[in-house]
């Protein structure tokens, strides 16, 4: 089981679903108030969706600058995994822990929906239990979504695997090269537009989400199944 | 120290798509402003401050852009400087 801390930040609105997504998986979660300076013994942390100091000046570019970030950015340095759901993603970028910004939508209207998403990478803590290639149906709820990043650093993502997750069929922000969702050069800060807590469980229309919090708890389930087997020398019963 | 007032204009990259000046120039040109050619929409803001100089006003103004006012990743800034 991991310990993940979610950081609530003075507008986030996505943290109650985020904490049940990632209960449900299995993990052991706990809010943290983005004035603590300390997250605890955590093993991940998320940076829940929301309007973050109400988007003021641009979407995430205070929150970056409260306290916990310095946490936050030293777990992230240390190869602790990170993950930004929406306006997560923007503090993120804003706080240089991935590269780019997430620019108003080019079509300027606000959008809550469901949209197409191809799975790019899947060697990172929160999509390994995806399928390369796989597309899933998730939610967006965003005004500036619209990821942007100079041409040198967007080839470089592409050559080094860190494009994330990628709208299909029709980019609904006009992001830069369809991007839904990037990761750092290390693979543990992970950024996405996309809502996965909004698409968990059959009751809110569907899983595609899930595996997103199933995720990490997958990496810690391998290891003590590896364990399990050396010792026993047959599967135990899940 | 004598005071200053700084004003800081700061407008998205020229390459990048402006949605938001777009649609104002769309506006515009449905008032009857068909001479208008670009719109480009950003921030302006107004800082009053103390410091020894009006360079060291500027210096002062410039940190400020670099680590919050301005997004270097899709804004460019620029800085004005006078006597309060």
């Amino acid at each position: 089981m991991h310990r993940i801390a979610v950081v609530v930040f003075p507008g986030s609105n996505c943290e109650t679903e985020t904490l049940e997504a990632a209960a449900s998986a299995g993990s052991n979660v706990h809010c943290v108030w983005h004035r603590d300076t300390e997250l605890g013994q955590v093993d991940a942390v998320i940076l829940p969706g929301g309007f973050s100091y109400g988007d003021y000046l641009r979407s995430g570019a205070i929150a970056r600058f409260s306290p916990v970030m310095a946490a936050v950015a030293a777990h992230a340095r240390a190869g602790g995994p990170v993950l930004g759901i929406c306006n997560g993603f923007q503090i993120l970028c804003e706080a240089g822990l991935l590269p780019g910004a997430l620019m108003r939508n080019s079509g300027l209207r606000y959008l809550s929906r469901p949209v197409r998403v191809r799975v790019e990478a899947t060697d990172t803590p929160w999509t390994r239990l995806y399928v390369p290639g796989e597309e899933l149906v998730v939610p967006i709820a965003h005004g500036d979504g619209r990821y942007v990043v100079d041409e040198r650093t967007a080839a470089e993502l592409e050559a080094e695997g860190r494009i994330v997750w990628r709208y299909v069929a029709e980019n609904p922000n006009g992001s830069t090269r369809d991007i839904a969702g990037v990761s750092n050069a290390g693979r543990n800060v992970v950024g996405i537009m996309p809502h996965p807590e909004r698409r968990n469980t059959p009751v809110l229309g569907g899983t595609d989400g899930a595996r997103v919090f199933l995720s990490l708890e997958a990496d810690h389930a391998t290891q003590h199944a590896g364990g399990v087997r050396a010792v026993g020398g047959h599967h135990a019963e899940l | 120290m004598p005071a200053y007032r700084v004003e800081i204009r700061v407008m998205p990259r020229a390459a990048l798509l402006d949605p938001q000046g777009q649609a104002v120039g769309r506006a515009l040109q449905a008032l009857g402003f068909v001479d208008v050619e670009d719109v480009r929409v950003g921030k302006h803001l107004v800082v009053r401050l103390e410091a020894a100089t009006q360079d060291a006003a500027a210096a002062r103004a410039r940190s400020m852009c670099d680590r919050l006012l301005a997004n270097s990743v899709t804004e460019d800034y620029q800085v004005l400087v006078e006597a309060a």
